[in-house]
């Protein structure tokens, strides 16, 4: 016979799976983590990626997570030698890490992009840049969001 | 179609690096928001940005669910010549916008 604990916790777990096969829970922070290191790798192919060159510039506090304005400002002399090829934003927190990936060359001049971004949740915003010679740079913003993106009555 | 507006100056000297600002007319359904009935919206975006300089991609983006609705996007290129800037916008269930644009060069 079923007892009532056994009854519940098998309840619950095919709520959690069913759930997971809908798309990404918003509450579990681990897969969340795994989507944006698996898009991170997806980019720099298990390349470095070190902090620095980059300036990822957007509001610490959003009020509104709909539409965040963001740029992303790369140091590079911008040479057909020595140029920005892409520049790749991601959030920690959406229910996908993507956001934009620019692909620029020598012809850019200055490697700068300016856009607006929906933000679901307080979290992190990571901007790499890729450079010609292959190497990846990168920065990353802490913001806090009151009113999130995507989902109207916000994350659990 | 779609409107779309394009911010870029007109004349430039040689060598000049000018700023384009380009803003499209689309609301990015994400696709991860449900009707009162709570079945899913289905994602609806602009997927992919181009802008070629007399035939040369010179910028290319591409674009996700977590793109603001009419999405905005500025970059910068080299005034090299004289001649026209194509942007082609397009996206999911058929999407497509064009704009062009005319740029002299002394």
């Amino acid at each position: 016979m079923t007892t009532r604990r056994q009854f519940l916790i098998l309840a619950g777990g095919a709520a959690v799976s069913g759930a997971v096969e809908a798309q990404l829970p918003p509450n579990i922070e681990a897969l969340r983590k795994a989507a944006l290191a698996e898009a991170v790798r997806k980019v720099t192919g298990d390349a470095q990626v070190r902090r620095g060159k980059v300036k990822l510039d957007l509001p610490p506090l959003i009020d509104n997570g709909n539409t965040v304005p963001l740029s992303v400002d790369v140091e590079s002399p911008m040479t057909s030698a020595d140029h920005v090829r892409a520049i790749h934003v991601f959030t920690e927190k959406n229910p996908q890490p993507y956001v934009i990936s620019a692909h620029l060359g020598p012809r850019a001049g200055r490697a700068r992009i300016s856009t607006r971004a929906r933000i679901a949740d307080t979290g992190t915003v990571l901007a790499i840049a890729q450079m010609s010679d292959g190497s990846f740079w990168s920065d990353s913003v802490n913001v806090v969001v009151t009113l999130s993106a995507c989902l109207e009555d916000g994350l659990i | 179609m779609a409107r779309v507006v394009v911010n870029l100056p007109q004349r430039a000297r040689r060598g000049e690096i000018i700023e384009i600002r380009t803003l499209a007319g689309h609301g990015m359904e994400t696709g991860f928001r449900r009707t009162q009935l709570g079945e899913l919206i289905p994602r609806d975006i602009i997927t992919r940005f181009t802008c070629s300089y007399n035939g040369i991609e010179v910028f290319r983006a591409e674009l996700h669910p977590a793109m603001a609705a009419n999405p905005l996007i500025a970059f910068f290129t080299v005034a090299t010549e004289s001649g026209t800037l194509e942007f082609r916008w397009t996206g999911d269930n058929g999407f497509s916008a064009t704009h062009s644009a005319s740029i002299t060069v002394d």
